[in-house]
């Protein structure tokens, strides 16, 4: 279909995206416009639900924008020179992601305008506060990372530079991990497995966010990606989808022995409602499931099909993430073990939650900046991989 | 280029010619008096004055009823609707509007005389 | 230029010189300001023992006395503020039932402290946890760690605070032990409003205080003590 379209008309559609980015940004500002002046009520936020659908976009977003950085990590550090092609473009995914999850984390709070207390009245026991620095400094090292990559006079500071990079998000996705596993009280959370398993998720949500990318950038350039590399970076997405896999299941497995933790684990598995429909049929089966289908079936695996599994990830990461934030705390505190309890402020009860318009307005919003970044980004700079000649003598 | 250059700042003054019709800002000041410093010191100061003592008095418990914000509001909310904040001259509206400095200690705080509130409380 | 735009000029410069040398300028008002209370002292730890026998399932009058002083709504929705609240709990294996009231814990370690990016949510030196709203920027994450379900958030513009009590939108609060009224001499609205008694504040670092006494002789636990967080709440019968 992109064949027929002539290079004069090819622009005006890239406005028109450009445009419609502009639009989903404008209604996200518009809610934080709302919220801002009627306060979260109009939101399906609530003492119980406190993190709604923004912070599922965040920390998506979040965390895909430290494992996407993993495909520029193979190549600087680890040396293969198809993925230190695509490194350049894996550095301004990630800078485009965590911009826009950062955006919708901070746009979310209770008072927004006063988020430079957090650096001038720093708790060093809190996460939340150490967080600042490490997203901060992700974008000055990512920033300085690109730089050593395209500014020909510093390629070879770019092995360090990308050895920082990958140290730096190691220690931002633990941070983001431990957001939750420092909870003590939560049934949810309260588990030191939860940092390792976001960074394993992270590397499977960021190869499938740059496959999403890369395949659109392709596809629009009417390029073609080598048979050799896209079998490459689609079996490494899916070890990686196995290995996320794996950690979810050990850490439901863990607690499902425990027998305080089963009522737990009863209702997000068996009998919560939304919360086991999103974990089996969105993250396991669509999550899971038909992506390493679509990508090992030997009569399968090729551009149409890995595109469309790395969407399917990107569901199921979402649908993970809602069990695993909102499904977290709509199960009640435990605050009388062994007793029955009620009360007028949802004790004993499972916490409802709705997600409203805004939210979901302001998490798009989110999203559309990073899109935006993206492709005004690929339209400025040189961010299309070069690909790099295969050698003579590889399979 | 000069001429750009001249036009804005020409465009600049003009508000500033506009505005020398206005005088300097009315202003309700309750009860009135001075209890704390004089005026022109705590027209540079008051700000500073307030951050000291809110974190004295929240996080130490050391609480000066003098400088309390209660104790400001006490003599300077309006005698006819017994607050700082209600109408465009009131005490603090007047000159922070003036100034064009927004202030958000009253999303929190009170802008009621205590004594008017109380009484307002004990009459529900 | 006319007088009154030179008289503009120099109220905004001289706030602008105030504010470039406003190191310690409360250092100076220090000495001149009289009339002000010692502060809280860390040789005192405020605390409450609640005895649940004495609490009557469907009595709520701790709770109307916290609304009326701190300027609660008394709503129950899902996003009103609730400080203090009555639970009803009944033991699964024995069957026993009670009703107690719940408020923020007043940890000596709290997880809320723990958690909180801009030191808002903070210990008093006398045991009591506090938010400061000033620093408050709204995330939530001390509502996400407290194991006692004991903040709220306010989710709308509110009006007529109680002046001694300021509360405001996008910011967290919960139970203050009714620190403007400790700070007073008086103690906790809920303490003194409950008819029989059931709920006792005091000094428990006193040894001769009313409560340490009542600590030190009758059986009494803190709720999720497993968490060693060590709250100054105990309660008398669970």
């Amino acid at each position: 279909m992109a064949n027929n379209i002539s290079p004069q008309l090819r622009s005006p559609l890239f406005y028109a995206l450009l445009s419609a980015g502009v639009l989903v940004v404008l209604a996200g500002m518009y809610s934080v416009y709302l919220m801002e002046e009627h306060g979260h009520i109009i939101t399906g936020m609530n003492n119980q639900i406190v993190w709604g659908i923004p912070h599922v976009f965040a920390i998506f977003l979040i965390i895909a924008a430290s494992g996407v950085l993993n495909v520029s990590s193979i190549g600087s550090v680890f040396n293969k020179p198809a993925y230190k092609a695509r490194a350049p473009l894996a550095g301004l995914l990630s800078i485009a992601m965590l911009t826009g999850g950062l955006t919708v984390l901070m746009l979310d709070l209770g008072r927004p305008e006063r988020i430079i207390v957090a650096a001038t009245n720093f708790n060093p026991t809190s996460v939340f506060a150490w967080n600042i620095f490490l997203y901060s400094g992700m974008f000055a090292t990512v920033a300085l990372y690109l730089w050593t990559m395209m500014e020909k006079r510093m390629n070879p500071w770019s092995k360090p530079a990308g050895f920082l990079v990958f140290i730096w998000r190691f220690v931002l996705t633990t941070g983001t991990g431990v957001i939750f596993s420092f909870l003590v009280a939560r049934q949810a959370y309260g588990t030191a497995i939860l940092p390792p398993m976001f960074i394993v998720i992270s590397f499977a949500w960021g190869m499938a966010v740059f496959h999403v990318v890369q395949s659109t950038i392709y596809a629009w350039n009417k390029l073609s990606l080598d048979d050799y590399v896209q079998k490459r970076m689609r079996n490494l997405m899916a070890v990686f989808v196995i290995a996320a896999l794996y950690f979810v299941a050990t850490y439901h497995l863990t607690n499902l022995y425990f027998a305080r933790q089963t009522e737990f684990e009863k209702f997000i598995l068996f009998d919560g409602g939304v919360y086991p429909l999103l974990f089996w049929i969105g993250y396991v089966f669509i999550g899971n499931f038909l992506p390493l289908l679509l990508v090992y079936h030997p009569s399968l695996g090729k551009t149409k099909c890995v595109l469309f599994a790395s969407l399917l990830i990107i569901l199921g990461g979402f649908c993970l993430l809602y069990v695993l934030i909102i499904g977290g705390q709509a199960f009640p505190l435990s605050i009388f073990p062994g007793f029955e309890v009620s009360s007028s402020f949802g004790d004993g009860a499972i916490g409802l939650y709705q997600p409203s318009l805004p939210e979901i307005m302001l998490g798009f919003g989110g999203v559309g900046i990073s899109f935006l970044i993206t492709a005004i980004g690929i339209h400025a700079l040189d961010f299309v991989p070069h690909e790099i000649p295969k050698k003579v003598g590889h399979s | 280029m000069m001429r750009l250059f001249v036009s804005l700042l020409l465009s600049l003054c003009v508000q500033n010619i506009w505005a020398m019709t206005e005088s300097m800002p009315k202003i309700d000041i309750g009860k009135g008096g001075q209890c704390v410093k004089d005026p022109q010191w705590m027209r540079e100061n008051h700000m500073h004055l307030l951050k000291h003592q809110r974190d004295e008095a929240v996080r130490k418990g050391i609480r000066d009823e003098k400088i309390s914000l209660k104790n400001c509001i006490e003599c300077h909310a309006s005698t006819k609707d017994d607050s700082v904040i209600a109408r465009a001259d009131s005490f603090c509206v007047a000159c922070h509007r003036y100034e064009a400095v927004k202030i958000d200690c009253f999303e929190c705080h009170s802008g009621i005389r205590k004594s008017a509130w109380l009484q307002q409380r004990n009459a529900k | 230029m006319s007088d009154f735009n030179l008289q503009r000029r120099s109220f905004l410069k001289t706030s602008l010189g105030a504010a470039a040398v406003a190191i310690a300028p409360g250092m100076l008002l220090f000495s001149t300001a009289q009339g002000k209370s010692e502060g809280a002292s860390s040789k005192v730890r405020w605390g409450m023992l609640i005895d649940t026998a004495q609490c009557k399932p469907g009595c709520n009058d701790c709770v109307t006395a916290c609304n009326k002083e701190n300027g609660l709504s008394g709503g129950t929705s899902a996003t009103d503020s609730q400080w203090i609240r009555k639970i009803e709990i009944k033991d699964i294996s024995s069957g026993r039932e009670l009703s107690l009231p719940m408020m923020c814990q007043h940890c000596e370690n709290p997880p809320c402290v723990d958690v909180c990016p801009t030191t808002a949510s903070f210990k008093r030196d006398d045991g009591i946890v506090l938010v400061d709203k000033h620093r408050c920027i709204g995330c939530r994450y001390c509502m996400m760690a407290c194991p006692y379900k004991a903040r709220s958030f306010v989710h709308e513009p509110l009006s007529d605070q109680n002046p001694d009590v300021p509360r405001g939108k996008g910011t967290v609060e919960s139970c203050t032990l009714c620190v403007h009224r400790i700070d007073q001499g008086k103690g906790p609205a809920c303490a003194e409003a409950c008819p029989n008694k059931a709920i006792l504040f005091g000094n428990l670092n006193d040894p001769q205080s009313e409560i340490a006494i009542k600590v030190r002789s009758v059986a009494s636990v803190q709720v999720r003590a497993d968490l060693r967080l060590n709250p100054g709440v105990r309660y008398q019968g669970i």
